[in-house]
């Protein structure tokens, strides 16, 4: 078995018994990405140099006794649409090519203290915005279980990259669904923590009441791991909530006796694809043996989510937008005679399609005579949105539906029509709207050979309800030892 | 609900954005498609019902008033595609 074969946390084990060096893992992930990455195209930028550099330093000072986190030496990919000072941050933008990040996010400054290190800076739609990664300025990602389609967006690279092995985790972000469905489509864990639990300092905002920080792993072991180094109050982001730290590996249990789930039936019905539903209600029949209760519920309001969603994080995303102006960093025209030329040809020249038409759509709803009618409605519903959840979780532990309608589609189907691309988020959005968490679990394979996923909610900060739960479903059902990606053309 | 050319020339300007003539015609089917697509939470009753405006009830976070260390200018202004005497320079502004 090759070393980009393990999980992080098998790798963490033979790194601190002294049977591997983190040379040879950083050495045998560069050599992967260099034999999979023409065909996949998950990473924008490469930081091999700096990653073997820090990687001898780790393994001296394991050498000289030092006293080191068990972390140590362990490498990652992340999303690039969080600051890594010193290296380039392009959000999938032209406008953002050439930006160098002058300053590290706080997950940054969290994986350093641990003296652990980045592999590169992985592809995403354009300032996060899609569903497929083929929104990136740059190229689309590849999905490794069927080069034809689409590895999901937008973290689509951190994804793409777990999933064929060219790095052990990742970090992504998700604002309707961005971690999860990608994770599904790719057939990894993506986990989305409650709003407020990871600092957003240093990720580049989509929506801000919605953007979390979020993890990409192969296992839940490693989602539990790399969340308890993530989660944690920062003074640098007012939204993010001061409480006890928490060990979520111990809540890594094998049991989910007397849980009790909830099974929106909205979410089980029409507009999803028959054998995700099929996969979806196996796996509520898995936790029924395993002791937990399972039951059908309604959510409803829940169908009204993703007309909210649009409205609210197009709104969000609009004014964030607007401190590219050409001037202080980012692209600037070549076009020009005075400064409003600036502004208007270097955003116009700068981002893409899919960006002006979500800048286009923020401003209409935000604009004189249309905000009450949308943004402020928006807003309406999402209070109604949180009391069905609040009422829901009152109920029940979890609730469990599928993370996207239909398995991975294929390059360029959905692309010309933005409203379609839009409805592969129906299952995820509520969530954010919610600021609730989510996780991503992959639970089976389509005719097509797809990986299927089961998506699992908590309330606010009952991340270790989930964690429970995936790593029993994980120990009984084990994907990843079944199904492996092909990288094969469906053609 | 539609949103015709003359609309979107509008949102465009107050964008900050020029558009061609077929981005246009373009944007505003696709905004007209999206606008009416979204506008199904008119069927959710949100009378007597208040806005929510952030995801969490954090509200009026606070902190010491303390001077610290910003960043280096120089750091700062290496993004910057035009600077001067350790400033942004821009066109001409008042004729």
């Amino acid at each position: 078995m090759e070393l980009y074969e393990l999980t992080a946390h098998e790798l963490m084990d033979k790194l601190n018994s002294g049977e591997i060096t983190s040379e040879e893992i950083t050495k045998s992930y560069f050599s992967r990405i260099k034999e999979k990455d023409n065909q996949i195209k998950a990473y924008i930028s490469l930081l091999e140099e700096e990653a073997l550099d820090k990687a001898k330093k780790v393994d001296e000072d394991r050498k000289l006794g030092k006293k080191v986190s068990k972390y140590a030496g362990i490498p990652i990919g992340i999303k690039d649409n969080i600051c890594i000072s010193g290296s380039k941050t392009t959000c999938g933008s032209k406008i953002l090519e050439n930006f160098v990040a002058p300053y590290n996010a706080t997950v940054i400054e969290n994986l350093n203290n641990e003296d652990m290190f980045f592999l590169g800076k992985t592809n995403m739609d354009e300032f996060a915005f899609g569903s497929s990664t083929e929104n990136s300025a740059f190229y689309p990602t590849r999905n490794p279980w069927d080069l034809d389609r689409v590895p999901g967006g937008s973290s689509g690279g951190s994804a793409a990259a777990v999933a064929a092995n060219m790095a052990p985790w990742a970090l992504g972000s998700d604002t309707g669904g961005s971690i999860r469905q990608p994770s599904s489509l790719c057939g990894v864990i993506g986990f989305k923590p409650t709003y407020g639990l990871v600092s957003r300092y240093g990720l580049v905002a989509y929506a801000s009441s919605l953007d979390q920080i979020g993890t990409i792993t192969k296992d839940v072991t490693d989602s539990a791991l790399l969340l308890n180094l993530i989660a944690g109050h920062d003074e640098k982001d007012s939204t993010s909530m001061n409480l006890e730290k928490k060990d979520y590996t111990l809540s890594l249990v094998n049991d989910v006796k007397g849980m009790k789930i909830g099974i929106p039936k909205e979410y089980i019905g029409k507009g999803i694809n028959d054998e995700v539903r099929e996969s979806v209600l196996s796996v509520a029949k898995k936790y029924e043996e395993l002791g937990a209760t399972i039951e059908e519920c309604s959510f409803e309001v829940g169908k009204y989510a993703i007309g909210a969603y649009y409205i609210m994080a197009t709104a969000e995303a609009s004014s964030n937008l607007g401190r590219f102006d050409g001037i202080r960093y980012g692209y600037r025209t070549k076009q020009f005679n005075n400064l409003k030329d600036i502004y208007r040809n270097s955003r116009s020249e700068g981002f893409g399609a899919e960006a002006k038409r979500r800048i286009m759509l923020g401003t209409y709803v935000l604009s004189a005579g249309y905000y009450d009618a949308y943004y402020k409605k928006a807003q309406k519903v999402r209070t109604v949105i949180n009391k069905a959840y609040n009422e829901l979780f009152e109920k029940y532990d979890l609730l469990l539906t599928p993370v996207s309608p239909i398995t991975a589609f294929k390059v360029g189907e959905k692309i010309d029509n933005p409203l379609e691309m839009y409805l592969a988020d129906i299952c995820t959005v509520p969530i954010n709207i919610g600021g609730i968490p989510g996780m991503s679990i992959p639970c089976g394979i389509d005719s097509n050979g797809l990986p299927i996923s089961f998506q699992l909610l908590a309330k606010p900060f009952g991340e270790e309800t989930i964690i429970r739960a995936a790593y029993t479903y994980e120990k009984n059902f084990n994907f990843r030892e079944n199904y492996k990606p092909t990288f094969k053309n469906s053609k | 609900m539609s949103v015709n050319k003359k609309e979107i020339v509008h949102l465009a300007k107050l964008s900050n954005l020029y558009l061609s003539e077929e981005e246009i015609e373009k944007y505003a089917k696709d905004l007209t498609e999206i606008i009416d697509f979204a506008s199904m939470i008119n069927s959710v009753n949100t009378d007597e019902i208040n806005e929510t405006i952030a995801a969490n009830e954090n509200f009026n976070v606070f902190r010491k008033d303390q001077v610290i260390p910003s960043m280096d200018r120089n750091l700062l202004l290496q993004n910057a595609p035009s600077q001067d005497d350790g400033m942004f320079r821009i066109p001409k502004v008042l004729n």
